[in-house]
């Protein structure tokens, strides 16, 4: 029985990790949402929801079960199989990218160090562009299948925005990477943790915004939500989408959120490093639960983040989004990547 | 041809770079719902905590007694007459010998309905009674399933007996009393 003969404790840990991530990731979208109601609320002089349980506490499982019980309909003539892949794809396409992303760092149970990290792959930040790009199919496949113009214009849309901010985001993370001469979420996160280094905003501000706009962007969150215009397009792309399969969408985003949140942090502002601490002074299962705690915190502020803009700005117009985004943040993200790159070059000492 | 000075010319200025990349505004305004979040909030948490009503707040109907318990009402209609939406009803009875201590003369209101669902609470069967049998109180109709449920009888309008039920009494009778007294 060679073929059985692998690292078992290996497997399960890293199915135990999966499964920690993957429902972890669903229970923090699903306050997400909850959260989102209630910052609109405040932000808005109002009290949000409050009824279902303590605080409303309950609300986000009021929602989930109402749209469990919500008959679903498919229209006769949409493409039946594309249209239940479509919210299916998005779904993955949101979870997925989670995979490359560090939680913390090492915990040490039964004698054995477990990484808090799914896949450290050496192309991580690669992955993770290929698998959000692929978040633009749900879209796209849900908006085609559903047979109805305003899904399909607002399926359009959708993926000349993913592509067009794309661009800008993968620019501004050239210079990143230059900087770090890695693509492994590890090993960033683990050199902006050195002494004497500080986080990688404080090398790239104006990469981060341009990152963060392209963020937006990608979620599909106000001011970049033309996708879902409900008053020119009525619904968006989930227009004939009901019951669950409209709740995968609508979880989907919130999704994309958190992770995308979670990323930055990652990128940016330090993943689970604690500012102004030496975590190699603690013991590392202490300092690994309290990395995963700044990590989370960060992530709650990009969160909160995300929702302020949202409760704050209107949409762009179809032509504003395009103008922003090929003739601002591309030159912008452009002339980032050659300052940083003329920096890096006079700091290495180079001759001309 | 201009007829106000009132109208003003749009800025048709091109956006410079910096604002056309929207930033500062954008900022601007997240700085503004900001502030928002320290404001206080209008709204109430309703079933917990009630506005009070004004002082001539008019609602629900009452038939009044008087201090004996007798009831007021002598069946006459005015308020019936004067009721602009015709919401009120009414069949009138002979007091037999004995029930002086029910109904204050001799003729009583058997039936006594109001449809609550007519009713304007314009408060002029208050104005019209002669006796001092009808008010309009501080409740207002709660929601129902049917429209019979808004046809109020006797037994939903008529005052609890002072003597017999003290408490019922006050319950019925219940703030109006302090928050018509300021």
């Amino acid at each position: 029985m060679t073929i059985l003969a692998f690292d078992w404790a290996l497997f399960i840990e890293k199915f135990v990790l999966i499964a920690v991530v993957v429902f972890g990731s669903l229970g923090v979208a699903l306050y997400t949402t909850f959260a989102e109601r209630k910052v609109a609320a405040i932000l808005q002089d109002r009290r949000g929801p409050n009824r279902a349980g303590p605080f409303g506490l309950l609300q986000p499982f009021a929602d989930g079960l109402k749209l469990v019980f919500k008959e679903e309909i498919i229209p006769n003539t949409s493409n039946k199989a594309l249209f239940v892949i479509g919210p299916g794809l998005a779904m993955t396409a949101a979870l997925m990218t989670s995979a490359v992303i560090p939680w913390g760092n090492k915990i040490e149970i039964f004698d054995r160090t477990i990484s808090l990290q799914i896949a450290d792959v050496n192309v991580g930040m690669l992955y993770i562009f290929g698998v959000v790009s692929m978040g633009v199919y749900g879209i796209m496949i849900g908006g085609w299948a559903s047979n109805n113009k305003f899904s399909l214009m607002a399926a359009l849309r959708g993926a000349s925005q993913a592509i067009s901010y794309e661009l800008a985001m993968g620019l501004s993370l050239i210079a990143l990477l230059m900087l770090t001469g890695s693509l492994s979420l590890k090993s960033i996160v683990e050199q902006q943790m050195h002494q004497g280094h500080w986080w990688n905003f404080f090398y790239q501000p104006l990469g981060f915004l341009i990152f963060m706009v392209c963020a937006f962007a990608e979620c599909n969150r106000t001011p970049f939500d033309l996708p879902e215009a409900e008053n020119e397009l009525n619904f968006g792309y989930h227009q004939e989408y009901s019951s669950m399969k409209l709740g995968f969408y609508l979880f989907a985003e919130y999704v994309n959120m958190f992770i995308s949140s979670v990323i930055m942090s990652t990128l940016y502002f330090g993943g689970y490093d604690i500012p102004f601490f030496d975590e190699s002074t603690l013991s590392p299962n202490i300092a690994a639960i309290l990395g995963i705690g700044a990590l989370m915190t960060k992530t709650i502020i990009f969160i909160f983040i995300f929702m302020w803009v949202r409760w704050t700005i209107p949409r762009f117009r179809y032509d504003q989004l395009m103008n922003l985004g090929w003739k601002k943040l591309v030159p912008l993200a452009l002339l980032n990547m050659l300052v940083t790159g003329a920096v890096i070059l006079w700091r290495s000492g180079a001759k001309w | 041809m201009q007829l106000t000075n009132r109208s003003k010319a749009v800025n048709r200025k091109p956006m410079t770079f910096v604002e056309s990349l929207y930033l500062p505004s954008i900022f601007k305004g997240m700085g503004i719902t900001f502030s928002h979040i320290f404001k206080k909030k209008p709204t109430i948490n309703y079933p917990e905590v009630q506005r009070p009503f004004s002082p001539v707040f008019r609602g629900l109907h009452v038939l009044n007694r008087d201090e004996e318990g007798r009831e007021n009402c002598t069946a006459c209609g005015l308020c019936a007459v004067a009721c602009p939406a015709e919401a009120i009803t009414m069949e009138a009875a002979e007091r037999l010998p004995g029930e002086e201590n029910l109904y204050r003369e001799e003729k009583y209101a058997a039936k006594y309905e109001i449809n609550m669902l007519r009713c304007i609470f314009c408060g002029l069967c208050e104005e019209a009674c002669p006796k001092d049998a009808i008010y309009l109180s501080e409740t207002f109709a709660p929601a129902n399933f049917a429209r019979k449920g808004f046809i109020y009888g006797k037994e939903d309008l008529l005052i609890p007996n002072k003597n017999a039920e003290p408490e019922a009494y006050a319950k019925a009778v219940g703030n109006n009393q302090p928050t018509t007294s300021n």
